[in-house]
Order: structure tokens, then C-alpha cells, then sequence
């Protein structure tokens, strides 16, 4: 039973994860992409498309983190180079991308797709309790937790990633220093729109194996909310996404049990809890000057 | 003697063996030439001066130097070959190095961190650490590696500033006004630095508008004025004098000082004053007790972060007081009241920051008026129905413009359009119109040029002596000394007793900077802590 509930909220956290994680990414490098929900549901629709079509989940798979990182490129070259204003970019990206993914889409309603299938690590799978939950899984739920540990071994152990982090701190000194800031944002971006394509497969190729218009539902804002709610760090966006899968997962089990909380109530929960963690990490200055971006949002100009 | 123009100091340049020549270095910015065809060379193991008031084009003429800014036309030779500079990492390849004004550290990184984000090499962080331990030791800058730069001071910034740009082994050195945020004490304490730089070798450009320091410290210097070379010469065959006037052309006059006026009644008093600091980074005030009489200047000297800034937001309303009694503004209890409460009770308040604090950059100067005043005048600026009286705006607009020589481009431009000498007098002059019985300034002369800064400062000379309080806040202790009656100064939160002008020296100020004689109260009464 326990075991069972893990499995639940491993497949609910898993997209919220791999789009939170790349996300967090591209917050760090100073750049506010709010189209993370249109990448994926691209991403989604890409991933079905041609899993069906070729037959091959891993095409599909490839296929979804591809387009989701062609996808932020336009983001990219909007805000970057044209410096266009992000939130609005963002937004229309968001817009632009499940209007997108609907029309591709059309011809995919009501096929059955192709699951990716569980990969079970000998041995290790057998254990009693977590066995199943830990090493009898999809191939994207490791990609997800290898995720997190690359993400915060890049950013806070390599030169890299420090880098990168300049970059979000002070644009203005970064370049001074000789950074190129345009392109490390540039390859934030693009990592950060291959995880949200690859979140988008998740759903279509494991959550659902099938395609709905929308099915994202969401989700994407899910994961902008995860990386606030994580104040920008790895290991809590691991946290934070088992913690909002598990609120997603209990509310069904609440109804099963017949405790009627209002469904409206738990899908708003996500966003309450990071208005709490907003309010709490605000309290404490040193921790949000130490893990806040501080040019998150603002755009890059030279001075030539 | 100085050699005018031009002509380029050839001989010197030839012993030397010239690291930097430049010649006819030009930069514009809209129609402004900010550098207009400047000439200068620098020898190897030469301090050299760059010398100008502010705005005369000596960072604008740095930043093309270190490939922030990209020429319009000249021509840089380093080592004797011509090459273009295209950006700060094509600078450090060549081996200059810059410590910034405004300093270009991260300040969510820690100090190994920052330096290593510098050095083009592979070198693990906790070697970097070693290595900056091991610099710092040996020219006398301490510094903790692993600290966040966000919780060091301003003095330690400059150190990983400098110790960074010495890691990277550069052969000239670019400082641009490095001894602005430091105490006389530290101050010295960098020229040792510097000299044993020299002694290796290492070339300086040294970039100054502080005289007595450039004398001591520099073998050549190069004046700007307006963008253009007025003068090479030796700091140390000229007077302080000879070089302000090359600096500064006859456009300023001396600021003419009344006796000062004592005994009359305290118009702004403070007792008890705290507050608990509101970030990490922010300094708490101790026990702030001062009293500023009728027809009085009262200067506050200090280090920058020392408590200057929340000082000014606790006077002016910014941030209220626990306590209704610590602040008296002619006579009543002020703490508890807002910024509007403040003014009506006849206080002023001019803060430190012109754009975007003391004036709506994107507004023009009547609108700005109008929102400073639009309490205190309400009657004659907003009529029935809350509608602005356009007519009596625009003609106390141009009344203050008049009065404070005030020179723009059009009739009524956006703040952002004026020059901040321009703007600092407009917003000086939107306070004095009030004929404010307090007035408090924080940094009034600030990045302003001579003529502008001569024109301010007799200003709040003049209001004192018709009989107001002045408080002002400076970190030009050259200003403080020109036009207070008494100075006090600021150290970690703490102020001190004032030192009425007769009896105060550089050097007791500069040892109160530092925090040499904490808690120095003499006339106030002893801290119960």
C-alpha cells in the first residue's frame, strides 16, 4: 500500500521535477522564462507525435527535449538579442504553445500511445518497502533525480556554473569581467527548454500514454511556483516536487477514504505553500541575497 | 613645470621605456565629447595621475582603456605595438588590470569565489584561496576568502578588488578613485601597497581628484578638464593650488563663511536614537544624540556604511522611530511622524541619491516639485478638487530655477534630461524655496561639479545664517570643513561628540573615521548601555 502511494506521487512529482529543475537553471543565469508551461505541453505533444508515428517512445523522447529547447530559443532571441520584455514574452510563449501544441495535436486525439517502459535495476528492485519505488521505475524518473544531482554539482562545483551564477548576480560586473552574458543566458535557456520538452514527454509517453489537448493542466506553473518555492536550490526542488506530488496524489486518496476536501482547495495548494515559503524566505534577507538572483528578470544591455 | 597640450613628455617616455602610449583618444555620447583627442603615456614602474573634476572624462577615458567602451577614433600603443582593446578580457589578456569605483564584485559569491571567476586558468578554489591568503599577507590587505562579499565592508571589497587585479600578474594597473570610501588611516595604508608595487615594477594609472593624495603618491600626472587634456606635468613640483586651477579652469569661487552664529535655540534635536539594522548588510544606529542650534551647520563626517544612510531615513521619516522623543523638530516630538508630518513642522530633506529618490527621473522638474511639496503648499500648488494649479507650479519652477542658476535644455525638461550638478542645485533650491527653519542633506555635492558644488554650498551657508538649522551628512571632509560650524563624525552606527571647526583637524577627524576613540562622548551625556 505504502509502496504503491510512493510509485503515485513519484509519477505526479516527476514532470514537476524535470521542468522545475531546468527552470531553476535558467532563473539562475538571470532570466525569467514564463513560458515553461507552453514548452511543455510542446514538448507533450512532439513526445505522442512521434512515438506514434515511428513506433519508438525514444524517438518521441528525443524528439520532445528538442523541440522544447528549439522552443526556448525563440524566447531567447526575443528577450536576448531583440530584448524584448520578459514576462510578456514569457506569457505569449506559454500562449503561442498550447495553441501550437491543440493544432498538431488534432490529429493525435483518442490513439493509444506507447508507455515507456519500467526499467528494473537487479537486485536493488527486490528490497523489501522501497525496492519498487526507488529501482523499478520509468527511465525518466532516474533522468529526473540525475537531473537534480548534475544541476547542483554544475552550479555549485564547477567553474561553470559559477559562472553562470555571476552572470545571474551581476550581469553588469560578469561582463566586465569579460563573461559573455548573452550566451551563457543563451545556453541556460536552451537547457532549461529541453527539461520542460522532456517534462511534456513525461506526461504524454508515461503519466497518460496518450494525447489531451491541455494536458498539461498547469503543471508549468507548477514548476515556476517549485523554483521560488525552493529558493533556487537543487536539493529542495527535489523536496518541493515530492511535496506538491503528494498533495496532488492525497486528494485523491482522500476522496477514495470519503474525506471530502474541495478538489479547488488542493490544486491551489501548490501555490499557497509557495506564497508561505515567499513570505517566510522574504523575513530572512541574508538567505534571499545569498540565493536569489539578483538580476532575475532584468534585461542585458552593453554599453558600447 | 607642466607642458600644455599635446606635446607628449617624449624623453621621460623613452627612459622609461613606455608601457601605454595614447594618442587622440576620442569618445561621444550623443553630442557630448566626454573624451576629446586625449594624449598620455605611461612609463614602466611609474604611478601615473589622472587628474579632473568630476565629468571631465577620466572613467569614460579608463573604460576604453580596459574595453568597456569602444573608442570613436585614436589609437592605443601598448608595448609599442598598436592594438584595439574590444573588451574587458582582451584588456586582461594584454595584462592591464582595473579596480572599479563602484566596485564589479558578486555579492552573493564569496571573496575566492570572485577572484576566481577573473583568472582565465583552471586553478581549484581552494588553491585560489591559498593564493589570495598568501598575497594579502604579503602586501598587508587581510581578507577571508570563503566570507560572502555581501557581508564585508566596503574597504575589505576594495581589497579582494585589488587582489584580484593582482593575481592576474597585469603590468599597469588602472585605480579609479580608490581612496573615496576609505578612512585617511586605510587610505595610507593602500599607498604603501601601491608604492611597493611600483618598487616591482608594476606600472599605476592612478585616477584622483583628491590633490594632496595624487602629490604624495604620483610621479607624472595628466589633467582633464571638459574631456580634453589641459596639462601634463609633475604633481610634485606643483601646488595643490596650481593643480585645482588647472583642474578646475577660474570657474570657481571661494565659499564666503560669515562668522559662524551660535547660542541661538535648538531647532533639530536627537536623544536616544537607534534603530536595529533592517538587513544584513545594513549598519544599526547606537544611542544618536545631536543638536543642531538656529543659525548653525553641523557636518557628519564618516566613512561610507557607517550608518550615514539609515542616520537620513530615521531624520527624515523614512523609517519611523520607536519613540516620539527622540527626534524634536522645533520643539516637538517628530518621531512618530511621516515625512509629510516632518516637513509641515518646517523640516527639509534632501537625500543623498538625485535620481530616482530625490527626483522621478521620468517627470519633469514641476512635476517633481509638486510631489515634494504638495503638502507643505498645498493652498498655493493644488487648487479645488484636488487639481493641480499648472500656472503656480511653472512660475515656482522657474523661480527655483532662476535662483539656484539652475541651466537646462528646455522650459520644463524630465529630471533625467538635466546634469546632476544641474539637478542637485534644482533639488536643493525646491527645498530652500521653503525657507525650511531644519534642513537635512545628505551628500550634497556628490558626483557635482565645481562651479555647481561652490553655488550649493554657499547656498546652505546662507540659510544657516538667516537664522535655520542646517544638518549635513558628507563624505567630502574637504566640503565639511569649508562650510560647518561643527563636525561630528559617524563610525559603525556610533556619532560622536561634534568638534566645534576651530578645534577640529584632518587628523582628529580621520582617527574618529576609523573608530579610534569609540565611544567618544565628550560634551553628551555617557551611554548607559
Amino acid at each position: 500500500m505504502l509502496e504503491s502511494i510512493l510509485i503515485t506521487i513519484a509519477t505526479a512529482a516527476t514532470p514537476l521535477l524535470i521542468a522545475a529543475i531546468g527552470e531553476l537553471v535558467v532563473e539562475r543565469s538571470g532570466v525569467l522564462n514564463l513560458g515553461v508551461e507552453g514548452m511543455m505541453v510542446m514538448g507533450a505533444v512532439t513526445g505522442f507525435g512521434v512515438t506514434v508515428t515511428t513506433g519508438s517512445p525514444w524517438l518521441g523522447v528525443l524528439a520532445a527535449v528538442l523541440v522544447g529547447a528549439a522552443f526556448s530559443l525563440l524566447f531567447g532571441f526575443l528577450t536576448l538579442t531583440l530584448v524584448t520584455n520578459q514576462v510578456a514574452t514569457g506569457l505569449a510563449l506559454t500562449l503561442l504553445g498550447l495553441g501550437v501544441s491543440g493544432m498538431i495535436g488534432e490529429a493525435f486525439i483518442g490513439m493509444p500511445g506507447i508507455k515507456l517502459g519500467s526499467i528494473a535495476i537487479p537486485i536493488l528492485s527486490d528490497l523489501p518497502y522501497v525496492g519498487r519505488f526507488l529501482f523499478r521505475q520509468d527511465p525518466l524518473f532516474y533522468v529526473s533525480i540525475l537531473l537534480v544531482a548534475g544541476v547542483a554539482w554544475f552550479l555549485f562545483y564547477t567553474r561553470a556554473g559559477l559562472t553562470l551564477r555571476s552572470v545571474g548576480d551581476n550581469h553588469d560586473s560578469a561582463h566586465a569581467l569579460g563573461i559573455s552574458v548573452i550566451a551563457v543566458r543563451y545556453g541556460a535557456v536552451a537547457f532549461g527548454g529541453a527539461c520542460a520538452g522532456l517534462a511534456g514527454a513525461y506526461l504524454s509517453l508515461v503519466y497518460t500514454p496518450q494525447w489531451i489537448e491541455n494536458m498539461t493542466a498547469g503543471r508549468g506553473w507548477i514548476a515556476l511556483a517549485l523554483v521560488v518555492f525552493a529558493s533556487w536550490r537543487p536539493w529542495r526542488v527535489l523536496a518541493g516536487a515530492y511535496l506538491f506530488g503528494a498533495v496532488s496524489i492525497g486528494q485523491l486518496h482522500a476522496q477514495a477514504i470519503g474525506v471530502s476536501v474541495p478538489s479547488q482547495f488542493l490544486s491551489a495548494l501548490p501555490y499557497l505553500a509557495t506564497i508561505a515559503v515567499l513570505v517566510l524566505i522574504s523575513r530572512n534577507r541574508r538567505l534571499t541575497m545569498v540565493n536569489t538572483p539578483a538580476c532575475l528578470g532584468r534585461p542585458f544591455v552593453p554599453a558600447r | 613645470m607642466a607642458t600644455t597640450g599635446a606635446g607628449v613628455d617624449r624623453k621621460r617616455e623613452g627612459k622609461a621605456g613606455g608601457l601605454l602610449t595614447v594618442r587622440g583618444l576620442t569618445k561621444i555620447f550623443g553630442t557630448l565629447k566626454a573624451c576629446d583627442g586625449i594624449d598620455l603615456s605611461i612609463g614602466r614602474g611609474e604611478i601615473h595621475a589622472l587628474l579632473g573634476e568630476n565629468g571631465a572624462g577620466k572613467s569614460t577615458f579608463v573604460k576604453m582603456l580596459f574595453g568597456a567602451l569602444e573608442p570613436a577614433s585614436g589609437e592605443i600603443l601598448w608595448k609599442g605595438e598598436r592594438v584595439s582593446i574590444s573588451s574587458p578580457g582582451a584588456a586582461r589578456h594584454l595584462g592591464i588590470g582595473m579596480v572599479f569605483q563602484h566596485f564589479s564584485l558578486f555579492e552573493a559569491l564569496t571573496a575566492a569565489e570572485n577572484i576566481m571567476l577573473s583568472l582565465d586558468e583552471k586553478t581549484p578554489i581552494l588553491k585560489i584561496a591559498e593564493r589570495a591568503r598568501e598575497l594579502s599577507k604579503a602586501y598587508g590587505l587581510p581578507l577571508d576568502p570563503f566570507a560572502h562579499v555581501g557581508d564585508l565592508s566596503v574597504g575589505e571589497r576594495q581589497r579582494i578588488e585589488i587582489i584580484r587585479c593582482l593575481l592576474q600578474k597585469p603590468d599597469l594597473i588602472i585605480l579609479d578613485e580608490p581612496t573615496s570610501v576609505l578612512t585617511p588611516q586605510e587610505a595610507d595604508k593602500l599607498f604603501e601597497t601601491l608604492e611597493t608595487l611600483r618598487d616591482e615594477g608594476k606600472s599605476i594609472l592612478y585616477i584622483s581628484h583628491r590633490l594632496e593624495e595624487v602629490k604624495r603618491l604620483c610621479d607624472r600626472a595628466t589633467v582633464l578638464r571638459h574631456g580634453k587634456v589641459v596639462a601634463h606635468c609633475d604633481p610634485r613640483k606643483e601646488t595643490a593650488t596650481s593643480l585645482a586651477r588647472m583642474m578646475v579652469g577660474d570657474e570657481v569661487q571661494a565659499v564666503k563663511r560669515a562668522a559662524g552664529g551660535s547660542g541661538g535655540e535648538v531647532l533639530l534635536e536627537v536623544a536616544g536614537l537607534a534603530r536595529p539594522a533592517a538587513n544584513p548588510f545594513a549598519v544599526p544606529l547606537r544611542d544618536i544624540r545631536l543638536a543642531v542650534r538656529s543659525g548653525e551647520v553641523l557636518g557628519i563626517a564618516g566613512v561610507a556604511g557607517n550608518g550615514q544612510g539609515e542616520l537620513f531615513e530615521a531624520l527624515s521619516g523614512e523609517v519611523l522611530q520607536e519613540s516620539a522623543a527622540s527626534l524634536r523638530i522645533r520643539g516637538k516630538d517628530a518621531g512618530r511622524l511621516s515625512i509629510s508630518g516632518r516637513r509641515l513642522l518646517g523640516a527639509a530633506f534632501v537625500p543623498e541619491e538625485r535620481l530616482g529618490h530625490g527626483a522621478v527621473p521620468q517627470m519633469r522638474l514641476s512635476e517633481n516639485l509638486l510631489l515634494s511639496r504638495h503638502v507643505t503648499d498645498g493652498r498655493a500648488l493644488v487648487g479645488p478638487l484636488w487639481t493641480v494649479r499648472g500656472g503656480a507650479l511653472a512660475k515656482a519652477a522657474a523661480r527655483i530655477a532662476a535662483a539656484m542658476d539652475v541651466r537646462k535644455g528646455g522650459d520644463d525638461p524630465e529630471a533625467a534630461a538635466l546634469s546632476g550638478g544641474n539637478l542637485q542645485k534644482f533639488i536643493i533650491g525646491r527645498e530652500l524655496d521653503r525657507q525650511p527653519s531644519v534642513l537635512v542633506v545628505n551628500q550634497p555635492t556628490w558626483g557635482v561639479d565645481a562651479g555647481a558644488a561652490a553655488r550649493i554650498r554657499q547656498a546652505l551657508i546662507d540659510l544657516a545664517r538667516s537664522g535655520s538649522a542646517v544638518l549635513v551628512i558628507s563624505q567630502d571632509l574637504d566640503e565639511l570643513f569649508e562650510i560647518s560650524d561643527a563636525i561630528a563624525v559617524m563610525h559603525d552606527g556610533r556619532l560622536s561628540a561634534p568638534l566645534p571647526i576651530a578645534e577640529a583637524t584632518f587628523e582628529k577627524i580621520g582617527l574618529l573615521m576609523g573608530g579610534a576613540e569609540p565611544g567618544h562622548h565628550a560634551g553628551a551625556p555617557l551611554e548607559t548601555a
